[in-house]
Parts: structure tokens; C-alpha cells; sequence
């Protein structure tokens, strides 16, 4: 059932695009519940916790990875209907390049600051990234319901820190839905009306695309100029393919609603027959076959894969299925590369690109739960260049690719510039931290008496592991951190093997900085050795370094039951527990002759610097 | 099916004999190891057990042309508790029932404790020429661990009469890794039984069952830890290079004979012989198939003794015929009485000439394979066989492929590797 949607100019002026941006559990996606409650898009029955995140793995681990959009009704004070596009964002860190792409579609975004906590590292991060994409940002104060709020000094820190008005920002608590209406009215007086000629050529910036099995690719636009509906032949401009549109519409809470037609302002999707994922690339602008625009919407800052690792299916035969999901899982997360590749160890799998670490956990998940696949992985690590002798430069993603140490001039390694917010009183301990991790320290500047900006310069192998995970357990969870790449500086790299019964495991390979090979040798084979069940024969894991073996561990032996009694020629118990010997080995990774545990790799790459 | 047709599925010559199992499950206390279907009843219910194996005997056996049988053996349990009297009437109604060959190797399970140099001869008569005398170990703290019911000493008397009854071919079962027990401790018995210079020695490990009371103590930590997987290869080793040194070879991973005292009755389960089982939990292995008895004493007895105290076939209605029957083996066996039946196709079987030949020292011969299967061992067996041969587990020599001995501390891994899909 259709919506005839009134697409006049005159109705653009009533349009709101905009987004809430905030750091990690600061309220924004119970903001979005309650603005979707107070609109009465939903009945409360409807209202699922969250509405937005509505992806499995987002709501276990309580944040939001999938940009998604919903598009609300409200009547505002001064007696008008608005529509509301509400936009999702990601709130982590790694996920830059989407809040990026969520943040080109909206016209403005909401701040939500915790009134408890004030601004920490993501809330600038966000900001800034928010103000580059020339949105008009308001700020919201939340959580002021809670005994330790304090209002007044978030609204100061705001002005004093970001630069935009704040004092008369709506103190709310999304939780009990106080003051939500004060929002919704600071979204009509605020955020601007989007602009954007109806009677122009087609011009739509797709910020998102889903896979949809029946369908096909339903893609995400935001429409800057012009109209599209049904039976309109669109072009992508980046990839010259044509469509001819099957069905447009907005989005409901959770639910694709088709309307007659989405005119330029408006935030919606339209589906096509589109089979080929590649042809509805993110970023791209979509037009009109016959009546092209002139020029292409400048794309947005494009995703920088920072974290890159293998990715195996267990099976082997189920490499096609990887494939697969890999293809179809990149069309909703343009963030995420792969390439083929070959191990060793582990078959035929893919090197992949990941934003960062926690990406790369969320992607893994995903294709676990969502395509049941199981997945192993090799090491993350980040892009090294390396320049050979012969003057050339190698961007090396795989440790398995590094070329002879004859061959390698000197090597550069990815050094971020990181902003850390942390309490004083655990100041010493993030800057002992970030020493470890070959930190190179640049400033600290206080926001108030009790709070500082730690920079630093850092290596981005060294985060890329467990670093959250150390700052938040050596702050007692107040340190907070966002990170930007700075460039290559030149490193004494090496690369560490990790050999199993004197075979090397190619997926275990992993360049590491000269001075932390030995401790990272010795906890991996720490590690393995409990990892790998005894085995038919002594099993030596070696950590080696440049053909030196500088750690060593020993799988000892078993004789299990060999010696048991045969009773009465009963042949067929003998042969029941030969059936059960030889399922167990099915669950075995062959490494050479030795037989590994398929779990065994991701929970040895799971190892933390730290422990 | 008839003669002929079992000659094509059973694997040897016309005529070919059969060994025989029967098991007498009954025993004075059960040890606290044993996980195995026996137990201690009273002299009523073995009665009526040894009363219905009898009939089981009788039913089963094809009345015009007996099978050859070149061993039997009587396991448990503990079959010594049966009298005299009652294995010679046994033993009557089995050569009445099959053709036992005349140098049938007849062997006899035998526990200290429940036997006399009498009771021994009175066996000797009825014909069983080979004693498996149950010791276990000839230190008292460990038999009292085991649970068993005599000392070292009772054991040596039992071992003395038996000689003295006529046996010259006794074999002695050993069990070894027991919890605490030192390599020293084991080599004690090891000693005491080369000192009685029996034919044979059985030495196996000993294996905590679910279920056994032991295996509970152990769980429940009140009992010492057995000797480490390095300890209990070092004493396997040591048992080898000691017997060894005493005249017994090694032939089986776990059995030790003077020369030419091999036993026959084993060798035939790691070699493909056919046999057939009687009794409850009995398995049997006859024209390419494997079965086993009901494992209930209540049901066998039921299903055997006759209602009507009148004929042995007393209608469908109580014994049912059974469906696609053993060839040459009467087909008269109430329904109910196996269970576990599995045919065997041609992979099963290569996979089973495999990993049971293995287990004999002098391990499998090619020849004989391609000769059963009409594929050559490699053409099957290749990667396996090579990928051990590299470990130095598998020897291939002079057209056999054996175990080494770093490939039987790990045999069933090994073994399982010749399994099919």
C-alpha cells in the first residue's frame, strides 16, 4: 500500500534531515526511542528497546554499527506537520567513515552529552566530523536525572571546548523521558530545511545499501535535487550502470514503507532489480539516464581499512559460501575490503580490511550469526611499508608477503595521533600506558581541574590489540579515546613465526616491533601449548625471528587407552571408540602432522599484550 | 542361504572352522574395575543361565552338517565357578552340536579363589587344554585395591594345582598402572609371574571406567593418580624388554607368549576368523556380519527357557524365525536375542583387517589383502600408510605393514586413521 507523499516545494521547507551523534553510552540511541515515541509513529506496544538498533550483535554489545534511518511525523507548536528523517550513527571510534556517510544525508545533527560525564574523546571526535560535513549541530544535555548530573558545567564545557551556543540546551533524561519535546521543537527551529531545485535533473547520494535476497539492493539515498519514483531509469554515476526504479519509499521504524515518489530534500530508498551489488556503490550519486546532472555530489572521506587479517572458513569447502557473504556483507558495510588468499595453514580464505579492531570482531560476528559461517582468523595487523633495496615501496598487509630481509631497505609502520580524555588521578597510569605501547608523548591539556586531553603519538599495531581494554581497566573505565592516522614513520620491524613441530604456521606469522618480539613469542607459545592437545608424538612450538628461535614450548605426548582389554571379541565397542577417536580429529586444523584445534587460532590471537 | 553361499561371504575355505565364545557372567564379587556384564547371582539363576546358554547351543547349531571349531573359549565373568560336572555337560552337548576339531585350542577363564586342583582336573578331563588364570597382580595392597577376592599367594597355589591338574598351557593376566603404583611395584609382579614360568602373560593397563567404583574414587580424588602417560609407556617398555628377556615375545600390543603358545583364540579376533559368541553380551562375527546378545540376563533367560516345559520350538508366536538368518547356523534363535547387527561392507572390512591385524606385532600382510579385496593395501591405504611410515609408526617391510613401537603407544590413533568416512 502506496503513501501519496506531498513533494511540493513548498513541503521541502517542512523537511528536517539530521542525525544524533554522542559518545559511547551517552543516550543516543534512547534519545532516538523516545522522539520516535513522542512522534506516535509507534504505539508503545510496537516500541522495542531501542528501535533503531534493531542488528543482534549491536544490541548485545549495546552500541550501533549500521547506520539506519526512520522517518517520523511531527506536529510541531506552531501548528505545522514535520517530517522528520532521523539518521543513526555509530558512535565508536572505528567507525568514522560510517558515521560519515550518515552524516552526509542529514542537513544537521544533535548532540547528546552526558550530564554526568561531560565531553569525552568521541563526543569531539563526532563534533568535529559533524562540523566538517557543514551540519549546524545543537547540543542536548541528558541524563540530568541522575544524583551526580551537573548541568551547568557540561553546558560551560560545551562552549568552552566546542565553540557553539549551549546554554540554553534542553536538560533531558532520555531514559524517563523528560523534556523530549523541547528536543523535537530544537529540531524544527534548529536544524535547517533542506534545499535542493525539485524541477532539476536527478541528483541522490546513496549513504547506505542493504542486500536484500528478494528485492535485491535497496539503496539509501539522500535526494538533493530533483524527483524519483517508479519507472524512472537511474543511472550510477560512478559505475555507468542503469536501472529502472521498481519501488521507492521512506522508512518506518524497522520497516521499508513504498511511496509514490521521493523528491529532492528527502531521505528514502528505492529498490531496482539491482543483482549486482558492485552497481550501487556508497558514495555514488545516482541521476536520471535521459536527463543526467551535470556533475557527480563530491562522495565523502572515504574508509581507510587500518586493521587487516585473514579470514578462513573453517570447512574448507564452504570457501564459496565466504565469498558470498563477504560480497553481499560489504554492499550494507563499504568499510570492509577483501582480497583472496592462500594459507598454508588454513586454505583458501580472504585478507580482509577492517576500520579497526572492534570492526573487525563486529564483522566476524556477523558473518558468523547472520551467513552461519564459522570463521577462523589469522593475526590483525596493520599496513606496513616496506622499501626494498631496488627502490620500490610494498604496502604489506600479510606478514606471509614480506620479502627476504636482504631484499628490505628499512620499514615504515602506521603512527596514529590519539586524544585520550582521562581523569587526573589515572593520568599516570594512561601515560605508563601509552610508554609501554612505545607511546610518544605530546601534550596535556585540561578541559577543568579534574579532566585533561592526553595526546600522544602512537603506534597503530600497538592499539590495534587490546589497547581499549588496557585503558579502560587502568582507569577504572574513565579514560576515554579516539584516534586519527598521522602517517608512516620508519620502525625496526621484524617479523615473528610461529612454528608448530618445526613447520611454520603461516596464519600465527605477525610483524612485530624488535624490542616486544621475545614477549610476544613467549606468551604465544604459552599460549598454543595449552591450545594444542597432546598429540601422537613431542610436539615442539617454536616463536622464531628471522630463522632464531627465541621461545620455546613442548606438547608432550599421549598413549590414551591403547592398552585397554578387549573383552570376548567385542570388536564392535573397539571400533565405537575408534569411530569417537577419529571424530575428534575432524575437529582438528592438520598443521603439518599435528593436529590444532580449530578454535585454537582465534583464542591464541585473542592473547592480550597485557595479561 | 545355504553352504555354498557362505563360502563365497565368509572368508576362508570350504570347511572353514569357527571358534566359539560362550559367557558365563557370573562371578563371586565383582571387582571394582570392571566395568564388564558379570556379577555375582546365586546357584539358582546360574542354573538357569548355564541351562538356557545350553539351549541357545542347541538352537543355533545346524544339525546336518556341524561347523569345524578349532578354538573355544570360556570367558566371563568368572567360568571357574561353574562345577565339574556342569562344563562336562557342557562341553558334551557342544561336541555334539559342532565338530571340535582335535587340536582345538579349548581355553578356560579361571579366578584364584574359586578352584581346586580337583575342579581343575575334573576341567582338564572334560577337555579344556588352556587356563587364563585371572591374577591381576601378585602384590595384596593392589589385588585389595581391584577388589579382587584372593591374595598373590591363593593366586600362586591356583597357578601350582593347575599344573599339577595337567594343564602345560597357562597363560596369566596381568593389570598394570594402577593408582600410586610405582614402575618398581609392577616389575614385582612382572617377576613373580616370569618366576612361575607360565606360556603366556596378558598385561594390560588398567582403564577407569565410567561407572566402576574405582573410577568414582578417582573422581573423587580419594584415591592416588595414576602413573603418568611417560611413567605408563616407560613400564610398557620395561614389560616388553623384561618378558622379552624371560622367552616371551610380544605378538599382541598387550600379550606375551612363550614361542608356539600364541593364543589361538585371540589371534582369530585381530585376524578375521569367524566366531561365534553364546551367552548374554556375547558378539559373534560370522559371514560378513557382526551381532551381539541382548545384554539382559532377565530377557535371555526369558527368551530361552521353554514355556511349556515341551518342545524346543514352541511356535512363532514365542520364537519367531528370524529374518534373513546366518548361514549355517540354525535359524531357530528367538527373536530379541541379538541386537548391535551391523553387515559389514567391503570398506568396513578392509578398515577392520587394518586396525585389528595392527594390533598383532607381525601386523598385516599385503598380499593377503589384495587377495581378500582384490585391491591392492596402497591403492587403499596410500596417504595413511605413508604419512605414518614418515612418523616411523608404520614399518613396511618384506611385503607386511606393523606398528613401531612409538606407533603403538599411540595405536589408536593410529587405527583410527583406517576407519572409513
Amino acid at each position: 500500500m502506496e503513501q501519496t507523499v506531498d513533494n511540493s516545494q513548498e513541503a521541502q521547507k517542512r523537511i528536517r534531515n539530521f542525525c544524533i551523534v554522542a559518545h559511547i553510552d551517552h543516550g543516543k540511541s534512547t534519545l532516538a526511542d523516545r522522539m520516535i515515541e513522542m512522534t506516535g509513529v509507534l504505539t508503545e506496544r510496537e516500541m522495542k528497546e531501542q528501535v533503531l538498533d534493531n542488528i543482534d550483535v549491536e544490541r548485545e554489545r549495546g552500541i550501533t554499527i549500521k547506520s539506519q534511518a526512520v522517518r517520523l511525523i511531527y506536529h510541531a507548536d506552531d501548528g505545522q506537520e514535520y517530517t522528520f528523517n532521523l539518521i543513526d550513527t555509530p558512535g565508536h571510534v572505528d567507525f568514522n567513515y560510517e558515521v560519515s556517510r550518515s552524516l552526509a544525508a542529514c542537513d544537521g545533527a544533535i548532540l547528546v552529552v552526558d550530564a554526568t560525564q561531560g565531553i569525552q574523546a568521541q563526543t569531539l571526535a563526532n563534533v568535529y566530523l559533524a562540523m566538517e560535513h557543514n551540519l549546524d549541530v545543537f547540543p542536548v544535555i541528558n541524563k540530568v536525572d541522575l544524583p551526580s548530573a551537573r548541568p551547568e558545567e557540561v553546558k560551560q564545557e560545551i562552549e568552552d571546548v566546542i565553540g557553539i551556543e549551549a546554554l540554553d540546551a534542553p536538560e533531558i533524561s532520555a531514559k524517563n523521558g523528560l523534556n523530549i519535546k523541547e528536543v523535537l521543537e530544537d529540531v524544527v527551529k534548529k536544524i535547517p530545511a533542506p534545499v535542493g531545485n525539485i524541477d532539476a535533473p536527478l541528483k541522490s547520494l546513496i549513504f547506505d545499501s542493504l542486500y536484500d535476497s528478494y528485492r535485491g539492493v535497496i539503496v539509501f539515498i539522500r535526494v538533493r535535487e530533483g524527483v524519483i519514483k517508479k519507472g524512472t531509469r537511474v543511472k550510477f554515476m560512478a559505475t555507468g550502470a542503469v536501472e529502472e526504479v521498481v519501488e521507492v519509499g521512506y522508512f518506518g521504524p524497522g520497516q521499508f514503507i513504498p511511496c509514490n515518489e521521493l523528491s529532492a530534500g528527502m531521505v528514502g530508498y528505492f529498490t531496482a532489480s539491482i543483482k549486482n551489488i558492485r552497481d550501487a556503490r556508497v558514495g555514488d550519486t545516482v541521476t536520471e539516464a535521459e536527463n543526467p546532472c551535470k556533475e557527480a555530489l563530491p562522495g565523502y572521506k572515504k574508509a581507510q581499512s587500518m586493521v587487516f587479517a585473514g579470514l578462513y572458513p573453517q570447512d574448507t569447502s564452504k570457501y564459496p559460501d565466504l565469498k558470498d557473504a563477504l560480497e553481499k556483507f560489504q554492499l550494507s558495510d563499504a568499510s570492509l575490503s577483501y582480497e583472496p588468499e592462500t594459507s598454508l595453514a588454513l586454505g583458501f580464505g580472504f585478507r580482509c580490511g577492517f576500520l579497526g579492531l572492534l570492526h573487525m570482531e563486529v564483522v566476524l560476528e556477523r558473518l558468523e550469526r547472520e551467513y552461519d559461517l564459522d570463521i577462523i582468523s589469522t593475526a590483525p595487523g596493520v599496513v606496513y611499508h616496506v622499501y626494498k633495496t631496488d627502490g620500490t615501496m610494498i604496502s604489506l598487509t600479510n606478514p606471509a608477503n614480506l620479502p627476504d630481509p636482504s631484499e628490505i631497505e628499512h620499514m615504515e609502520e602506521p603512527i596514529v595521533s590519539a586524544e585520550i580524555m582521562v581523569t587526573t588521578e589515572y593520568l599516570g597510569a594512561i601515560m605508563q600506558l601509552c610508554q609501554e605501547r612505545r607511546g610518544v608523548y605530546l601534550s596535556t591539556d585540561y578541559i577543568e581541574k579534574t579532566r585533561a586531553v592526553l595526546k600522544y603519538e602512537l603506534p597503530l599495531n600497538e592499539i590495534i590489540y587490546d589497547f581499549f581494554d588496557a585503558l579502560k581497566s587502568r582507569s577504572r573505565g574513565y579514560a576515554s579515546f579516539d584516534y586519527e592516522l598521522k602517517g608512516y614513520v620508519p620502525s625496526k620491524l621484524v617479523k615473528l613465526d610461529i612454528l608448530v613441530n618445526k613447520e611454520p604456521v603461516d596464519a600465527l606469522s605477525f610483524i612485530v616491533h624488535e624490542d616486544g618480539a621475545y614477549e610476544r613469542g613467549r606468551k604465544m607459545c604459552e599460549k598454543l601449548k595449552d591450545e594444542i592437545p597432546r598429540q601422537m608424538f613431542e610436539v615442539p612450538i617454536q616463536a622464531a625471528v628471522g630463522g632464531r628461535i627465541i621461545a620455546r614450548e613442548t606438547v608432550r605426548a599421549y598413549r590414551k587407552d591403547v592398552l585397554a582389554k578387549c573383552y570376548g571379541g567385542d570388536i564392535t565397542r573397539k571400533k565405537k571408540l575408534l569411530e569417537k577417536q577419529k571424530e575428534g580429529k575432524k575437529r582438528m586444523q592438520m598443521v603439518g602432522n599435528v593436529e590444532i584445534p580449530k578454535d585454537a587460532f582465534m583464542n591464541v590471537l585473542k592473547l592480550g599484550d597485557n595479561q | 542361504m545355504n553352504w555354498s553361499e557362505r563360502d563365497r561371504t565368509a572368508d576362508g575355505d570350504v570347511g572353514c572352522p569357527v571358534s566359539l565364545y560362550l559367557h558365563f557372567p557370573f562371578c563371586v564379587q565383582k571387582c571394582r574395575y570392571c566395568d564388564f556384564l558379570s556379577g555375582p547371582a546365586d546357584e539358582a539363576v546360574r542354573k538357569r543361565y548355564l541351562r538356557a546358554l545350553e539351549r541357545e547351543v542347541l538352537l543355533s547349531a545346524e544339525d546336518r552338517s556341524p561347523l569345524s571349531v578349532d578354538t573355544l573359549f570360556f570367558g566371563g565373568g568368572t567360568p571357574s565357578l561353574m562345577s565339574g560336572e556342569e562344563l562336562e555337560h557342557l562341553m558334551k552337548l557342544l561336541r555334539e552340536s559342532f565338530r571340535i576339531l582335535p587340536d582345538a585350542e579349548i581355553t578356560m577363564e579361571c579366578n584364584p579363589g574359586t578352584v581346586d586342583r580337583e575342579k581343575l582336573a575334573d576341567f582338564r578331563r572334560a577337555g579344556v587344554n588352556r587356563l587364563s588364570i585371572g591374577v591381576q597382580s601378585f602384590r595384596d595392597e593392589e589385588l585389595r585395591l581391584l577388589g579382587r577376592i584372593h591374595t598373590a599367594g591363593e593366586a600362586e597355589r591356583c597357578f601350582l594345582d593347575a599344573r599339577a591338574a595337567g594343564f602345560d598351557n597357562i597363560s596369566l593376566d596381568l593389570i598394570g598402572a594402577l593408582p600410586g603404583q610405582s614402575s618398581a611395584q609392577w616389575m614385582e609382579s612382572l617377576r613373580e609371574a616370569v618366576r612361575l614360568s607360565p606360556e603366556h602373560i596378558s598385561a594390560y593397563s588398567l582403564i577407569l571406567e565410567d561407572g566402576t567404583p574405582l573410577k568414582e574414587e578417582a573422581d573423587a580424588g580419594k584415591l592416588l593418580p595414576v602413573p603418568e602417560e611417560e611413567l605408563d609407556r616407560k613400564m610398557y617398555h620395561d614389560t616388553k624388554t623384561f618378558l622379552a628377556q624371560h622367552g616371551y615375545h610380544r605378538y599382541e600390543i598387550s600379550n606375551y607368549a612363550r614361542s608356539g603358545f600364541e593364543s589361538r583364540h585371540n589371534s582369530g579376533y585381530w585376524t578375521g576368523h569367524p566366531y561365534l559368541g553364546f551367552g548374554i553380551g556375547a558378539a559373534s562375527y560370522f559371514g560378513n556380519r557382526r551381532w551381539s546378545h541382548t545384554r539382559s540376563l532377565v530377557r535371555y533367560l526369558e527368551l530361552l527357557e521353554e514355556k511349556s516345559g515341551g518342545q524346543s520350538s514352541s511356535g512363532p508366536d514365542a520364537f519367531g524365525k528370524r529374518k534373513g538368518g546366518l548361514a549355517g547356523v540354525r535359524q531357530e534363535v528367538p527373536n530379541g536375542l541379538y541386537e548391535e547387527e551391523e553387515l559389514l561392507d567391503e570398506k568396513d572390512r578392509m578398515a577392520e583387517f587394518m586396525f585389528l591385524g595392527l594390533r598383532r606385532m607381525q601386523g598385516v600382510s599385503e598380499e593377503e589383502f589384495e587377495k581378500r579385496f582384490g585391491e591392492k593395501m596402497e591403492s587403499v591405504y596410500g596417504p595413511v600408510l605413508r604419512r605414518y611410515q614418515a612418523l616411523h609408526m608404520l614399518e613396511r617391510k618384506a611385503g607386511r605393514v606393523f606398528l613401531t613401537d612409538a606407533g603403538i603407544d599411540v595405536s589408536n590413533a593410529v587405527m583410527a586413521d583406517f576407519l572409513p568416512d
